[in-house]
């Protein structure tokens, strides 16, 4: 036999193998369900500009609509069926921050609809406005700096 | 029109592939993932560098969260321009209003109206 390969190895480079695999497909799976998510604001986009709102409107208007778009996917359980292979894919596009929104309130639901949804919900979403906020005026003021300067 | 669908794929598919790198390779959680990305969209906005992509990508760079955070950077920067030092703290929340709103209303009735899964 040609293998100079012991049992123990064998089974470590399988190991290996099958985690870069595994890599490879997630990364296949996050690209391609995110990218037809934004497909889907790019239409939307393509759609709305058709009607005269000025670009800053367009945008916010397409966000508005891909986070109704996730509210309402989470809220009928087909959300996250689709998470749960897509990965990134999912979590990264803005519907994916409705998704974080109404899953961890649907979970407290419990716990009441005014405590409960009320504050659960900003689980995840709530560092990302915060962190979110404080970025933006971080940047405001070096942005106020440099036109003091320049 | 078709040529503006390819490129919000391939950005958006792109954005979201090197969080799943991210996922898999280090201990980042889904939710420090969304942070990051989002504080990350704000600085490259202020650097200039994020509205070339957004440019090239449209709706596949601004609706993954990184817009969001590009949305943040540029409102303040252009209310720093217009009314001086206020459109510090002014800027980022009147430009993703209407976002923040929609996350919130959306967000409760989308959650107070749902069944929770069967168990």
């Amino acid at each position: 036999m040609g293998f100079n390969i012991t049992n123990k190895e064998y089974n470590q480079k399988v190991k290996e193998a099958s985690k870069n695999s595994k890599l490879f497909l997630d990364v296949i799976l996050a690209f391609t369900v995110g990218g037809i998510i934004c497909v889907i604001g790019q239409i939307v986009l393509n759609i709305l500009k058709m009607f005269n709102f000025d670009k800053e409107t367009l945008s916010s208007l397409v966000c508005v609509i891909m986070i109704f778009i996730g509210s309402f996917l989470t809220a009928i359980n087909i959300y996250g069926d689709i998470a749960k292979f897509s990965g990134a894919g999912t979590l990264v596009p803005i519907t994916g921050f409705a998704n974080s929104v109404v899953s961890s309130a649907m979970e407290f639901k419990s716990e009441g609809i005014i405590l409960g949804l009320g504050s659960k919900m900003f689980t995840i979403a709530g560092p990302v406005l915060v962190f979110g906020v404080i970025s933006s005026v971080v940047c405001g003021l070096f942005y106020y700096l440099y036109l003091l300067i320049f | 029109m078709f040529s503006n669908i390819l490129n919000a794929f391939l950005v958006g598919g792109t954005l979201c592939a090197i969080a799943q790198i991210l996922i898999d390779k280090t201990k980042l959680t889904p939710a420090r993932i969304m942070v990051l990305y989002v504080v990350l969209g704000a600085v490259l906005t202020l650097f200039g560098i994020y509205q070339k992509i957004v440019d090239f990508g449209g709706a596949g760079a601004t609706v993954p969260i990184m817009g969001f955070g590009y949305s943040l950077a540029k409102g303040v920067m252009s209310e720093v321009s217009k009314n001086g030092f206020l459109g510090i703290f002014t800027g980022g929340i009147t430009a993703t209003s209407m976002g923040v709103c929609a996350v919130i209303v959306f967000g409760y009735l989308a959650a107070l109206l749902s069944k929770p899964k069967g168990k």
